[in-house]
């Protein structure tokens, strides 16, 4: 190759890219870890103290009682709304739920019989994010904004969220919402011990982590007034919720899919 | 010359915009008086001074991924003084007091836009702070 | 860079079409900025139907991009010598196309300032990670390749022997780009009408009919309006190409149909049942896809019989009915419909309001705009040599 003027520049430009490049594979790779420059400072501590240890993983889950359920009341979806500052939006296109109401026959489209149960026909039903053992919301976010967090619970990251909607496409249940609009105005009572979201990212609901590490139940669990909501750890033999399943028929919605809901329904 | 009038309204034109920043801080009265700001009273830093002051963004990015990803809501500073991890509670509501008064004044001074989080977080200025620096079990606003 | 220039040199017609050009890509831009400081709620997405146009278009013109792998491999695998002339304008329409397309995902998005998040935090098991690299280094791919071969002709060179290899490596490059996208929808669990086997097929077999088609109305409309000549036989052979890529994508539709509505299974079927006769009373895409299915068997009769294919007027109204077909069927329909029924069994229509089309139109005009500069170069170059 001849050394022309253009030749040099070529050369020149490719090697400041190389170099460039080099920084921007370690800066990935940097970014990718927290660093905790702060001096002197010892590191953080999970909630609740001790982390682990001999206990075996916890597993969240819900069972929701039909029985108890469905008796026109909306105490749960009230009491999440208020704790979470989940918005009202009347532009049912642009709506934001977290825990509502479906019909059954929407709730269990494949699951239900021609002659169905009297007190199951149009019986309206409760449906949350099910927090799946093996969602394929987490699956397929190109962020890892969202993940399934060591004990069962699928989380939310709003700070990296950007919003492309693909956990939306990915959930079976239709649990997650996404925000069109600003929701600031349409929330109707500011809960200041929690944040709000902003628009263009995917929200849904969290099993109240933020109560769970403060060893207390969700706040649809504690508001039913019904107690048609069992909560607890699955993986725990002895928990409410075990105690639940052990004795009842449950169902969940379209197992055949493979997620693994924590979330089940007891008949 | 044909253009004359042509060139000279490019001419004024391109003076006018470099030298905006001039005319633009004259018309917005803008002082060369510096943030004053209020610091929290007799309580101690989750950090040294001078570490804040170079590097509150990465210390509040570590907190921030901390206790989403991590699930780590208490934090142990380096003279031994509990936090409970809060952007709202805890960096406002506890020792900072007011986004406006602390914050802003800084932020403003050098025309460095504060980064989105109070799109989301709340800005909860006005309200009084708690004195404890024991963890406080809370919610993370 | 250095032969930029020959864009800046035209006719009148040429000026005016950049200027409408720019128009459109002015008008889009002042809406995008709405779109911005509004949210995405000022486009007619919605909780159940959350992705609309915008990725409808992404996914038509990923094929569109994938395209130029139709005459690059016949020319640099099978010495098809016609199409020498015209890989340079395939592998610029590449160009212009995964252009287009990267614009379709950053106006989609709800936090596009973060959209780097991507490359930050490299998810392996996201099928989003993986179309970013492909795209990207289809983009580096054929940038790489389409200037050095303009270079070469521009200096009267033979291309440098390492050229070779990298075309023959953007060949697979291409198919993996929309296999991948592909794949961002057929394996979602909860979406039967996208979670099948034959959907990258699809995909491949409408890409390589849409996009030769657009090339053959490319070729023609240069003919028209500058010395480049195609010729004719280069022509023919894309004609015959999209003859065969649409008798395998109307093939594969009726696949897909059979199983759909032959075993009864009201998953499967519900979603096509939409698309052609609608649910719940709900019809929005009904005559949409009527028009695609008669628009594709006019274009197969028109390019099926080798009389009517040769005969150039003919073929330009064929190659204009499959591009058409194909953009309504892909472009429109099966994003949208791959959301209803929702999870929760329920028809919600989806309408593109006028903000949201004005964004379409700007990022069609960045493309044209790209395409034009890029031909017009081209162009000029041939005609000086």
């Amino acid at each position: 190759m001849k050394i022309t003027r253009m030749n040099f520049l070529r050369v020149l430009g490719g090697a400041v890219l190389a170099a460039g490049a080099g920084k921007f594979v370690k800066g990935i790779g940097d970014a990718a870890q927290t660093p905790s420059g702060v001096p002197g400072a010892k590191n953080f501590a999970t909630a609740g103290g001790a982390t682990g240890g001999d206990r075996a993983p916890k597993r969240w889950g819900m069972a929701i009682d039909f029985g108890k359920c469905g008796k026109g009341c909306n105490d749960c979806m009230r009491a999440c709304r208020s704790a979470h500052n989940v918005p009202q939006i009347p532009d049912a296109n642009h709506e934001i739920k977290w825990i509502w109401e479906e019909p059954y026959e929407k709730v269990f489209p494949y699951q239900r019989t021609d002659y169905e149960r009297q007190d199951l026909v149009g019986r309206p039903l409760l449906v949350l994010c099910n927090h799946c053992a093996d969602p394929p919301c987490t699956r397929v976010c190109p962020t890892q904004a969202t993940w399934k967090r060591d004990d069962g619970i699928v989380m939310m990251d709003y700070h990296r969220c950007i919003g492309c909607r693909y956990c939306v496409a990915g959930c079976p249940y239709g649990s997650r919402s996404f925000n069109w609009v600003d929701p600031r105005p349409y929330i109707e009572t500011m809960n200041p011990q929690f944040p709000t979201r902003t628009k263009g990212v995917v929200e849904k609901c969290n099993f109240c982590e933020e109560r769970l590490a403060d060893g207390l139940l969700p706040a649809c669990v504690e508001a039913c007034s019904q107690k048609a909501l069992v909560f607890g750890d699955l993986n725990d033999e002895n928990s409410a919720v075990r105690q639940a399943l052990k004795s009842r028929y449950a169902m969940q919605r379209t197992p055949e899919l493979g997620t693994g809901p924590s979330v089940f329904y007891l008949t | 010359m044909r253009d004359r009038a042509l060139i000279f309204a490019g001419l004024f034109l391109f003076v006018a915009i470099v030298t905006c920043p001039l005319w633009w801080g004259i018309a917005a009265r803008t002082s060369t008086q510096g943030p004053e700001l209020k610091l929290a009273e007799g309580k101690t830093c989750v950090a040294p001074a001078d570490y804040m002051r170079a590097s509150h963004m990465q210390f509040l990015i570590d907190w921030r991924d901390g206790k989403v990803r991590q699930h780590h809501s208490q934090y142990t500073a380096y003279n031994g003084a509990h936090y409970n991890v809060s952007l709202t509670n805890t960096c406002l509501g506890q020792c900072h007091g007011s986004k406006k008064q602390f914050c802003d004044q800084c932020h403003s001074y050098v025309a460095i836009s504060t980064p989105s989080c109070w799109d989301c977080h709340q800005d909860v200025s006005g309200k009084t702070a708690t004195m404890a620096t024991a963890a406080v079990p809370g919610r993370m606003p | 860079m250095y032969m930029l220039d020959k864009a800046l040199i035209g006719s009148r017609r040429y000026w005016g079409w950049i200027a409408l050009l720019l128009i459109l890509v002015g008008v889009g831009f002042v809406c995008y900025c709405w779109q911005l400081i509004v949210g995405l709620g000022i486009t007619g997405m919605s909780r159940d139907i959350s992705w609309g146009i915008y990725i409808g278009q992404f996914t038509f013109f990923v094929g569109i991009a994938a395209s130029a792998v139709m005459v690059v491999l016949p020319y640099y695998f099978h010495n098809m010598k016609e199409f020498g002339k015209i890989t340079i304008l395939g592998e610029f329409l590449a160009i212009a196309a995964v252009i287009m397309c990267m614009l379709f995902i950053f106006v989609d998005m709800g936090q596009p300032a973060r959209v780097l998040n991507v490359l930050f935090y490299p998810t392996l098991h996201s099928m989003m990670f993986w179309d970013m690299i492909s795209l990207g280094g289809y983009l580096l791919l054929n940038a790489v390749i389409s200037a050095v071969m303009l270079d070469c002709e521009y200096k009267h060179l033979h291309p440098p022997r390492w050229l070779r290899p990298v075309v023959l490596f953007s060949v697979p490059w291409a198919i993996s780009i929309h296999t991948v996208t592909a794949f961002l929808y057929n394996g979602l669990p909860g979406r039967s009408l996208w979670l099948t086997a034959i959907l990258a097929p699809r995909f491949l077999a409408s890409a390589f009919a849409s996009g030769p088609a657009l090339l053959i109305l490319l070729c023609l409309l240069l003919r028209r309006l500058t010395s480049f000549d195609a010729g004719n036989e280069a022509i023919r052979k894309l004609g015959i190409i999209v003859a065969y890529a649409m008798s395998l994508n109307v093939f594969f539709l009726l696949l897909e149909l059979f199983t759909a509505l032959y075993s009864h299974v009201p998953e499967h079927s519900a979603a096509f049942r939409y698309l052609f006769f609608g649910l719940e009373g709900k019809h929005p895409l009904v005559p949409v896809m009527w028009l695609s299915v008669i628009m594709a068997a006019a274009a197969l009769v028109a390019l099926l019989v080798p009389a009517l294919r040769n005969d150039r007027r003919i073929l330009v109204v064929a190659s204009a009915l499959v591009f058409g077909s194909l953009w309504l069927d892909k472009g429109m329909g099966l994003i949208v419909a791959g959301f209803v029924p929702s999870p929760l069994g329920h028809v919600t229509v989806y309408t593109p309001t006028a903000p949201e089309i004005a964004i379409v139109f700007g990022v069609w005009a960045i493309g044209a705009l790209i395409l034009t500069v890029f031909y017009k170069i081209t162009t000029s170059i041939r005609e000086a040599n």
